[in-house]
C-alpha cells in the first residue's frame, strides 16, 4: 500500500532552535525593515494563493495581500510567538477573506458555518476508478480551468478548511487555531470537502469505459 | 468494520493518526471491500492533484508590484511625519 498520509512535512528544526522568523520579527520590530520586506518575499506567494482560494477574485486577492500584510506590521507587537508567523499571517488572510465575502454579499452572512450543516457530500457516490495519470490526460491550462472551477462550486467553509489543510499544507490543529473552529469541526468538514471534490473530479478523471452511476 | 464505520475514520487515516489496532480493521476491510478501496485512492490523488497544481498564477511582476506597495505603506506607518522613525518596542 503507497504511503497513507498525504502530508509534506516541512523540514524539522532541532527543538531548541528558535524558528528563522522569529529572528527577522526581531528585527523589524526594532526598525529594520529590510528583515520585514524578507518576510513579505517568503510568505506572499501563500497569503495570495489563500487569499484568492476563498474569495475566487484575483483583484480582491491582491487587495488582501497588501492588507495582510500591512495589518501585521501594524500590528507586530501583538505577535507573541505562540504560533508560527506564517499561521498569524494566515489567520489574518483568513479573516479579511471571508470579510470580502461578506461587503459582496451585502445581504448575506458568510461564515466558517455556512452550509456546513448540509450531509450532501458526506456519502460517496462514484466509485469508478481513475485514469492512472489524470494530469496528462489534459493540458495544464485545461487542467488548471478544472480544478479552479471545482473547488470553486464548494461552499465557503469547506474550501476555506481544504485550502488551508490540505493545499497550505497547515496541521489539523493550526487550520483550527486559524479559523477559531474546534479539531473535531475541522475533521469533519475536512472530511466533506475531500469527498466532494472527489466526486466533482470523478466526472473528469474517471475510467473511460465507466459510466457516471 | 463496515463502510460507515471506514469513512468515519478516513481523515484520521489519511492523517496517519490512527490506533494500530484500528489500522488492522480498516486495512481488513480495504482488503474486501473495493468501493472503499477506490474512495481511498481517488480521494489521495486528489489532494495531491490540488497540492502539486498552481491553479493561481503569481508572476514575479505581481509580486514586485505588490511587495512595492506593501512596503511603501510600511515605511510610511514606521515613521513620523517628520520622517523619523516610530518607537515600535515596549521596552
Amino acid at each position: 500500500m503507497a504511503s497513507l498520509s498525504p502530508t509534506i512535512a516541512e523540514p524539522l528544526l532541532p527543538p531548541d532552535e528558535p524558528h528563522p522568523d522569529v529572528e527577522l520579527v526581531a528585527r523589524t520590530r526594532a526598525g529594520d525593515n529590510s528583515a520585514y520586506e524578507q518576510l513579505v518575499k517568503q510568505y506572499e506567494r501563500q497569503i495570495f494563493r489563500t487569499a484568492n482560494h476563498i474569495t475566487q477574485n484575483r483583484e480582491d486577492a491582491e487587495d488582501i495581500t497588501q492588507d495582510v500584510f500591512f495589518k501585521a506590521f501594524q500590528k507586530l507587537d501583538q505577535f507573541k510567538g505562540d504560533s508560527k508567523f506564517s499561521t498569524w499571517l494566515v489567520r489574518i488572510a483568513v479573516n479579511e477573506s471571508l470579510m470580502r465575502l461578506r461587503k459582496r454579499k451585502t445581504s448575506k452572512t458568510v461564515s466558517m458555518d455556512q452550509d456546513v450543516q448540509t450531509e450532501e457530500g458526506s456519502i460517496p457516490r462514484d466509485f469508478a476508478e481513475w485514469r492512472p495519470n489524470p494530469e496528462q490526460i489534459y493540458s495544464q491550462s485545461e487542467l488548471g480551468d478544472i480544478l479552479r472551477k471545482t473547488i470553486a462550486g464548494l461552499p465557503p467553509g469547506f474550501r476555506t478548511v481544504f485550502t488551508l489543510r490540505d493545499i497550505e499544507n497547515l496541521s489539523t490543529e493550526e487550520t483550527a487555531e486559524a479559523l477559531k473552529l474546534s479539531v473535531p469541526a475541522v475533521k469533519s468538514r475536512l472530511l466533506r470537502a475531500r469527498l466532494q471534490l472527489r466526486e466533482r473530479l470523478s466526472r473528469y478523471f474517471r475510467q473511460k469505459n465507466e459510466a457516471p452511476k | 468494520m463496515n463502510c460507515t464505520d471506514f469513512l468515519a475514520k478516513l481523515t484520521d487515516f489519511f492523517d496517519g493518526n490512527i490506533e494500530p489496532d484500528l489500522m488492522l480493521e480498516v486495512k481488513e476491510h480495504l482488503g474486501v471491500c473495493h468501493h472503499c478501496e477506490v474512495v481511498v485512492d481517488t480521494t489521495r490523488k486528489t489532494i495531491e492533484v490540488y497540492r502539486g497544481s498552481e491553479i493561481y498564477e503569481f508572476p514575479d511582476d505581481l509580486s514586485t508590484r505588490l511587495r512595492a506597495a506593501i512596503m511603501a505603506r510600511c515605511e510610511k506607518e514606521a515613521c513620523t511625519p517628520d520622517g523619523k522613525l516610530k518607537a515600535r518596542l515596549k521596552t
